[in-house]
């Protein structure tokens, strides 16, 4: 336990490689050498396409996916050695809420909290408060999950993670599909989590005005590589012409070459064409 | 954070209780649908039943041959209850999408499997006393000389090994996103054939008895037949429940390392994510 806390880095990744085979003899890579560190406290953005290897990302870090190589460290504990010490210091949230929808939303909390060694007694006031300051409706608690809205779903979801006091939190694209006003409420909660829960984040995300709102440093991925990582000013910086700064989206477009609905739209294209080969 | 500074035992046995307590608020949201499918369970009981009667013969071996069946009705509905909640573990958990979240969870794959395994016996005991009871309202069973103790005994040592036999199915569904789950059919047909549940093994090919002698079903009905139709003492039924033990020591901890085996062969081909 004190090597976690005295770990400088809550995560560090170096070159970090995973492929999965298609057919025979077919492979399609996922991440090709990825390197990142997260310092602890501190919030770190991947920004790319759709495919461009986010979830994969995630995955290793989650331990739900081995590398093929490469190196991945939770607070200095290797994550391929030892998942069991990695996973009581992470969690995460994904794109899909993903719960038993019958069970309502108090009862799938209290079970996700047991998964982790808390208790009733400890999770249940721990959940009305976070409920209470997300504005959850307390009344609805006991109602099952799929009469839930996406954002109200979504932000149960961050207080799942939140229940288990996570030391690193993975957020893989929680906003995206939400409404305005749940996007802007998630993105609250996701700032505030920083600073009540000491936690560090890694955030996945393809909406450039989220991570350059909510991210110290910000990276761009791009066919399972990182090909930029830096602060927002600092990426601003680089690729500024003609003495102006340039928005996020340029920068985006100056890394990669392309916006990312045209590498999005390429990249549906090869795969329609592909199936069309079949 | 509490949880961090418990000792792993206890963290362990908060999560057997949090997986246990999971399946009964599932089993509470789908009420109806078990309502239905224990109706469902005790027509087919009472149907095979009537088979019996419709035999014939004298009034005795009639009520003999109605209650061999509907022992090996009963106890099959059990069992095969233990050995789907078990197998359907990986498939369900894809189904509803939180697959990954209980993957990603610090709770051991044994604890998994434990937590389940209780609830599934608590809920198969449950559901075989209230198809008991309604099946004795149909029919003249021969019970009178019944030891209940030695065939609950029987029973319980069967469902260890039992657990077992449905970790081993879970993995399927974990090799196989696709087509997992129909194998695991296939695993629970093959005891259906061959334990002996609605005749008696002699009248199956030889084959299929050397089969049976390795399925714990085959050792439980024997037993629990020898038990509530007999009225056989604990002592007398040693040569069922030594098999059983022995099954019930090597098939848990064995499907628990294949069960292992199949997560990392999952983990590093990517199949644990969600697929439909």
């Amino acid at each position: 336990m004190d090597k976690v806390y005295q770990a400088e880095n809550a995560l560090e990744l170096r070159d970090a490689m995973k492929r999965f085979k298609k057919k025979r003899n077919e492979y399609s890579t996922a991440l090709k050498s990825v390197s990142i560190t997260v310092k602890r406290g501190e919030v770190v953005g991947i920004l790319g396409p759709n495919g461009s290897g986010k979830s994969t990302l995630v995955r290793v870090i989650s331990t739900l996916i081995i590398p093929d190589g490469g190196d991945v460290r939770v607070f200095d504990i290797d994550a391929v050695r030892h998942p069991k010490e990695v996973q009581r210091h992470i969690n995460r949230v994904s794109v899909e809420a993903s719960f038993f929808k019958k069970m309502s939303s108090m009862e799938n909390l209290i079970y996700g909290a047991k998964l982790y060694g808390v208790t009733d007694r400890e999770s249940k006031p721990k959940i009305r408060e976070i409920l209470g300051s997300i504005g959850f409706d307390l009344n609805r608690v006991n109602e099952p999950m799929e009469h839930l809205s996406r954002g109200m779903q979504q932000k149960i979801a961050l207080a799942r993670a939140l229940l288990t006091s996570p030391m690193l939190m993975l957020l893989d694209e929680p906003t995206t599909g939400l409404d305005p006003r749940s996007k802007k409420d998630v993105q609250a909660l996701i700032r505030g989590i920083r600073h009540t829960h000491d936690a560090s984040i890694l955030l996945c995300t393809h909406d450039m005005d989220e991570a350059e709102e909510l991210c110290d440093r910000i990276g761009i991925m791009l066919d399972g590589d990182i090909i930029a990582l830096d602060t927002p000013h600092a990426l601003k910086q680089r690729y500024q012409q003609d003495g102006q700064a340039p928005n996020l989206e340029e920068v985006f477009m100056a890394a990669t070459g392309a916006s990312m609905e045209d590498i999005e739209a390429k990249k549906l294209e090869e795969e329609e064409k592909k199936a069309g080969v079949k | 954070m509490p949880h961090l500074g418990k000792p792993h035992w206890l963290r362990e046995l908060i999560a057997v209780w949090g997986f246990a307590q999971r399946n009964y608020y599932l089993t509470k949201r789908y009420f109806w649908w078990d309502l239905v499918w224990l109706v469902y369970t005790t027509a087919n009981a009472l149907s095979i039943g009537f088979i019996g009667v419709a035999a014939q013969q004298s009034a005795e071996t009639t009520s003999q041959f109605t209650t061999f069946l509907l022992i090996g009705t009963l106890i099959w509905s059990y069992l095969s209850m233990l050995f789907d909640i078990l197998s359907e573990t990986v498939s369900w958990e894809r189904w509803e999408g939180t697959i990954e979240y209980t993957f990603m969870s610090p709770a051991s794959r044994a604890t998994h499997l434990i937590g389940t395994s209780i609830y599934a016996v608590i809920y198969g005991i449950v559901r075989m006393i209230i198809m008991l009871v309604t099946i004795s309202l149909f029919f003249d069973l021969r019970l009178s000389d019944a030891n209940y103790g030695a065939a609950f005994v029987v029973l319980a040592v069967c469902s260890v090994s039992l657990v077992g036999f449905g970790m081993v199915a879970a993995v399927m569904p974990l090799l196989s996103p696709e087509k997992g789950q129909q194998v695991t059919f296939i695993f629970g047909s093959a005891l259906l054939l061959v334990s002996g549940i609605y005749y008696p093994i002699d009248v199956l090919p030889g084959w299929m008895q050397a089969l049976a002698k390795v399925s714990p079903v085959y050792y439980a009905l024997d037993g629990i037949r020898a038990a509530l139709m007999e009225g056989a003492a604990l002592g007398s039924l040693w040569r069922y429940i030594w098999p059983l033990i022995i099954m019930g020591a090597i098939f848990p901890p064995l499907g628990i390392w294949i069960f292992q085996q199949g997560e990392q062969f999952a983990k590093r081909t990517g199949r644990l994510k969600r697929s439909g």
